[in-house]
């Protein structure tokens, strides 16, 4: 029997809190800085101008692997506007997003890594110049050889990418763990299969490029406009490799036109602007051309998974051994943390006893990955649901009562220590079947059509920082001004996602008033106290409990005035629409805060969120298990035509468990955003190289899906109100992107019975599948040779 | 080095410009018009969509030396918050914008489409829209916007005065 114990949550919650202030849940009137956006009124980093503003543009490796010889900028520098050019050795203070891997530097220092690595960085009086300056920039390389695949970087003959470290190795990080007793579970199993999976590498390709506008202050310090997920963390790299106090760098997150997760590291252009800037002694802009974002990179890691799974004739898992490497290129990003999540997630969202798993993360001569939306947690998912659907099909099993039988249940925890809380599964299940009409479908549609399912479960934030500290994750203040404005500063970086209507949302829902009477003042690091940043799925919930907690000090003042002057208690009185009353008699917002300003000061207040403690395994981890978990089902339908190869997604059924719907047209955004991504990945999205050189660094080569690529997309809304999640919210940001890939393998398998084990399921793929033929691309996993057999 | 004349958003603009200036770096650098924005500057993502004499037209990859004359709307000139065009009054409340970078864009797309054609069919819908990356709605809320619109002319049998900027 499983261990049942209750999750040690924030002792004063608001999951089970009514939403008195009738905000929560109601949406329909668009977000807060909506109308920026629909008029094109919001200022992106591109678009910020400062009087002798230079421009900046960067040149860019055209080796994998190579010393560099000479760098001659002579000619760049005699041209008629060029006021500098900068090296690597300007600026040579490694950096990385991960302090255990600071493998970067600004610029190339001597040594080149992957095709487009920054080398040099030239500054002039107009972005026409710098682009020509930049042009006649000559660089001498003596080529290395370079190591590109998965093989080379696990062949200890050849040399490490990186020879610094006690024990240098193309090997970034190894993870092991072992739960349970998997041979024991193998024992017990009536069926066993082994199966190989490959996962492509893909990337974000946000439409905004990376961009960012440094200031030189006459005070000596520095102001920087980024376009970046985390304003904190870059803010601490910016002043580490600069070499300024961090009180003396002021970043500020202006509108940025989306991330999911390409913009959370620190780049060339925050610290080649920075230190252009302060040499120059005037503003520095430097924006990313399309094609320099795909060698940025920071994507998906491309992984071969080894799955091998014990079922027993009920369908019930009794082990799983998994093995999985990532090719992640050049420079570590967060990879020691894709390497952990390549694995700790394997058994969610399952009771499953016994596993154990071998994970890794490479160096290789190719652009950096890093985190996409479904960090590390991702390929996994796709291996492992569709490997279930493959043996309860062979076991004569229904793939989803298979699942059903066996979901993680509400206050338990996991055999490797996740402490899960609130789970809506069965709920997210039932709606995806709903919807779909699943159990009419299945086995059942015409000749080349098909449906399949699939779920998962995310994080909500993670339990450690990325540094370890005593401090909160997320900070907010809140201060409500004469007017009844109520002005809400947070260090949270509002990508798209809706992070300032979220707390906009929490704060008047707890104040009872409009959303629209709220300012959010976000992503400056002058004026807002740190959040940790728009990644792992953490905002809503982190930022949200501090949110909550701001609001409610104030909440708690007003209500003491407004007690004492409507003579009534303060436990009856409810802020609603603008209004403070018990029923009875009641005060406008207005007129009460002004009262309470009068009564008890300036109406300002504080509130912070730090996760509880991680299970004593995880604590060493960097980021770790999360303080919530989000579940997903997914249904796909597809077309197949077999004589083509192409698949059709026609409609996808999406039920996602986020805990309470904040609001439900910004969720459901969420949802439709995950499964678009998925729809990418499951048909078009693949990173290829040819000798190191990225094969369609281009949005025309590297195929997103337009409208025409996407299908009917269903979300479906699902709560389970989590027991610490603020009026019980959990993410919805990258979640429902985790089941949408298995889930149209498993409908392609329903359509035309062949397994396709290596997305994007391109026509040859499916071709050659349809046809008996083994996948070109397939390679064995090293040391392990693909093997079926039942015992 | 030509000198254009052409009308920005109901105002007469006359400006020199350099032979290689496309019209998107005319109204962004030179005029401050920034609401059209830079995905890609080869005319894949469509971020950079004005209306240009009644068509839709991708301004990365337009010469502005080759506007002289021409009637050129911006998303500076759709509408504002108190006179907002449906398409944005629309796109607003099913929240069909998220991070914002693709919608002066998409709303100059939709807008071309429906003053050429006030009820398009989904089909036509799509097709219009079919130039326009969104990297973050999965077009979904996009979509929902458009067809509510033509769902309301359609009922009206005409689009409302002045609604067609």
């Amino acid at each position: 029997m499983k261990e049942i114990r209750p999750h040690l949550g924030p002792s004063d919650t608001h999951a089970t809190a009514q939403a008195e202030g009738g905000v929560v849940g109601r949406g329909g009137d668009g977000k807060i800085d909506g109308m920026a956006k629909i008029t094109g009124a919001a200022i992106f980093t591109d678009d910020i101008r400062l009087p002798r503003m230079a421009h900046a543009k960067l040149v860019r490796s055209t080796h994998p692997h190579a010393k560099l010889l000479t760098i001659d900028t002579r000619r760049a520098l005699a041209m008629p506007g060029v006021l500098a050019v900068m090296t690597g050795e300007d600026l040579p203070t490694p950096h990385g997003a991960i302090p255990v891997a600071r493998d970067e530097t600004a610029l190339a220092v001597r040594r080149v890594r992957y095709i487009g690595e920054p080398i040099a960085c030239v500054a002039a009086t107009s972005e026409a110049i710098a682009r020509e300056a930049a042009a006649v920039v000559r660089v001498v390389y003596e080529p290395i050889e370079a190591i590109l695949t998965i093989e080379d970087a696990l062949d200890p003959d050849l040399p490490p990418i990186h020879d610094t470290g006690r024990r240098p190795s193309n090997v970034l990080r190894r993870v092991h763990q072992h739960h349970g007793d998997v041979d024991a579970g193998f024992a017990a199993a009536d069926l066993i299969v082994e199966e190989l999976y490959a996962y492509p590498g893909s990337t974000h390709v946000p439409l905004e490029t990376h961009a960012a506008v440094a200031q030189p202050l006459p005070e000596g310090r520095l102001k920087l406009w980024t376009s970046t997920q985390n304003p904190h963390y870059v803010h601490k790299t910016v002043a580490h490799v600069l070499g300024l106090p961090e009180a003396d760098v002021r970043l500020i997150k202006p509108d940025v036109g989306a991330g999911y997760g390409g913009k959370c590291d620190t780049f060339a252009t925050e610290l080649c602007t920075s230190w252009l800037a302060q040499k120059l002694d005037r503003p520095v802009k430097l924006a990313f051309e399309r094609e320099e974002v795909f060698y940025a990179h920071r994507g998906r890691h491309p992984t071969r998974m080894w799955v091998k799974m014990g079922m027993k004739k009920d369908g019930t898992i009794t082990a799983i051994d998994f093995k999985a490497v990532a090719n992640g290129g050049a420079y570590a990003s967060y990879g020691v943390v894709t390497a952990f999540y390549l694995g700790v997630f394997l058994s969610m969202p399952y009771q499953i006893e016994n596993f154990r798993f071998t994970t890794m993360r490479l160096y290789t001569n190719l652009p950096p990955c890093g985190p996409k939306r479904g960090h590390g947690a991702l390929q996994p998912r796709f291996a492992v649901e569709a490997h279930i659907d493959r043996m309860a099909t062979e076991l004569g099993l229904d793939p989803v009562e298979v699942r059903r039988a066996q979901m993680v249940e509400p206050n338990s925890t996991t055999p490797n220590g996740l402490q899960i809380t609130s789970v809506g599964l069965n709920e997210c299940i039932e709606e995806a079947l709903m919807g779909s009409g699943y159990a009419a479908k299945r086995g059942r549609l015409p000749p080349g059509r098909g449906i399949g399912f699939a779920t998962s479960a995310y994080m909500c934030g993670a339990l450690n920082g990325v540094y370890p500290d005593a401090l909160p994750h997320s900070g907010v203040q809140i201060q409500i001004d004469r007017s009844g404005r109520v002005t809400i500063f947070s260090g949270t970086a509002d990508i798209g996602q809706g992070s300032n209507h979220m707390l906009a949302t929490l704060v008047s829902e707890r104040l009872g008033i409009t959303p629209h009477l709220c300012r959010v003042v976000e992503g400056d690091t002058d004026l807002c106290p740190v959040d940790l940043g728009s990644y792992s799925s953490r905002v809503t919930f982190m930022a949200g409990n501090a949110a909550i907690e701001a609001a409610d000090k104030l909440r708690a003042r007003i209500a003491e005035s407004v007690s004492t002057a409507l003579d009534t208690s303060v436990a009856s009185l409810r802020f609603r629409n603008g209004h403070i009353g018990d029923g009875s008699r009641s005060m406008e917002w207005i007129e009460a805060i002004r009262l309470a300003e009068a009564a008890t000061g300036t109406l300002g207040s504080s509130g912070s969120y730090r996760p509880p403690e991680a299970d004593k395994r995880f604590r060493r981890n960097p980021i770790g298990p999360s303080p919530a978990y989000s579940f997903t089902a997914t249904v796909a339908e597809v077309q197949v035509d077999t004589e083509s190869g192409i698949v059709v997604i026609d409609q996808v059924w999406c039920a996602h468990d986020l805990g309470r719907v904040l609001h439900p047209q910004i969720a459901e955004g969420q949802i439709e955003g995950c499964v678009y991504m998925g729809v990418g990945e499951a048909l078009l999205e693949e990173q290829t190289y040819e000798h190191g050189q990225m094969q369609c660094p281009s949005i025309l080569e590297y195929r997103i899906p337009t409208v025409y690529d996407t299908p009917a997309i269903h979300a479906l809304l699902v709560e389970s109100h989590d027991p610490g999640g603020p009026f019980g919210a959990k993410e919805v940001g990258e979640g429902p992107q985790l089941s949408v890939v298995p889930a149209i393998a498993n409908a392609i398998f329903d359509a035309v019975g062949v397994r396709l084990n290596h997305p994007p399921f391109t026509p040859d793929r499916v071709l050659r599948a349809l046809q008996g033929r083994p996948p070109a691309e397939a390679k064995p996993m090293p040391e392990f040779q693909s093997r079926r057999g039942s015992s | 080095m030509p000198r254009i004349q052409l009308t920005i958003n109901g105002e007469t603009v006359t400006h020199w410009v350099a032979d290689n200036r496309s019209l998107l770096d005319f109204l962004r650098e030179d005029l401050g018009l920034t609401g059209s924005k830079h995905g890609c500057d080869v005319g894949d993502c469509g971020a950079c969509t004005v209306i240009l004499n009644d068509r839709p037209r991708l301004a990365c990859i337009s010469l502005a030396a080759l506007c002289d004359g021409t009637d050129v709307q911006t998303i500076e000139g759709l509408g504002r918050h108190d006179k907002l065009h449906p398409v944005q009054a629309t796109i607003h409340r099913h929240v069909g914008a998220q991070c914002g970078y693709c919608t002066p864009g998409i709303a100059m797309r939709l807008a071309a489409l429906l003053k050429a054609n006030p009820t398009p069919d989904d089909a036509a819908i799509r097709s219009a829209l079919g130039a326009n990356i969104c990297r973050c709605t999965g077009y979904t809320k996009i979509l929902a916007a458009a067809a509510e619109i033509v769902d309301e002319w359609t009922a009206r049998d005409t689009p409302p005065d002045g609604s067609l900027a």
